[in-house]
């Protein structure tokens, strides 16, 4: 396994998406190069951070019009 | 009626993810309320017919996603068919300086990740061409399977990965144009970077 075979899978390896024989030659190959497993942990870092950016709260009188339109008590 | 207790106690618990989605789908707020609540209303009226056991949030996501297409998509005259530049793998490691570079620290690029403010992240992912952006918010910030994903979007998974990959890719090089534009950089380790 070289450098642009497992960066090329990088986004299947996080995402769970490969068998387990890929998934082992990729995690041996990382264990080997540390630029490449630096690379990986910050495509996990940038994931992380897009996620917590991207939280919204919900507008109170949403929770209340989907419970009156439910036909439920208004939220507490 | 214990039936809408029910649906309530097991479908209330989504609204945040369902509402956030909604949002960076619609791109304004008050769109994103009706397509929530219109979501609600089409679950509960389909409830009877969801199976126990089965993935609640995905059914969820498929009528959230069903709606907003047929919805709001209906307004526009025709879907966006565009597509996406190539953009290479770990496009915006290599130009914080990873790989090549190694002058910035691990600390130095989190900083400068964390330093990209909510809102231009926000600006990014809503200004992914629709079906790039869709399957990126329920591959990344939902944490879908590309299966899952292919059947809350009905396309064939090979479809999937392609949208989750090119869209993640260009989401990097939208945030790295802002970082430019802002002169964020990652601190450098030592004066001798590349």
């Amino acid at each position: 396994m070289d450098c642009n075979h497992a960066i090329h899978r990088v986004y299947e390896y996080l995402d769970g998406e490969l068998t387990v024989w890929k998934r082992r030659a990729i995690a041996r190959h990382l264990d080997d190069c540390p630029p490449c497993a630096e690379g990986f942990t910050f495509e996990l870092e940038l994931r992380r951070v897009i996620v917590s950016k991207c939280r919204e709260d919900v507008p109170l009188d949403l929770r209340a019009r989907i419970a009156a339109a439910l036909g439920l008590e208004p939220p507490q | 009626m214990a039936d809408q207790a029910r649906f309530a106690e097991q479908t209330m618990e989504y609204m945040p993810a369902l509402y956030a989605a909604a949002l960076r789908m619609t791109r304004n707020p008050a769109d994103a309320e009706d397509l929530v609540q219109e979501t609600y209303l089409r679950a509960y009226r389909g409830f009877e017919g969801f199976r126990e056991g089965t993935n609640l949030k995905a059914w969820l996501y498929r009528i959230l996603t069903n709606t907003f297409i047929n919805t709001y998509r209906a307004k526009k005259r025709r879907p966006d068919q565009v597509d996406l530049d190539d953009v290479e793998d770990f496009y915006l490691f290599r130009r914080i300086g990873g790989l090549e570079g190694a002058d910035a620290s691990r600390t130095a690029e989190t900083e400068l990740l964390d330093s990209l403010p909510d809102e231009e992240v926000k600006e990014a992912l809503e200004s992914l061409p629709e079906q790039f952006r869709m399957a990126v918010i329920l591959a990344d910030i939902e944490g879908f399977s590309y299966k899952e994903i292919a059947e809350i979007l009905d396309v064939p998974i090979g479809t999937v990965m392609s949208r989750i990959h090119r869209g993640r890719k260009q989401l990097q090089k939208r945030l790295w144009d802002y970082a430019e534009r802002h002169n964020l950089r990652p601190r450098a380790d030592t004066t001798t970077g590349a």
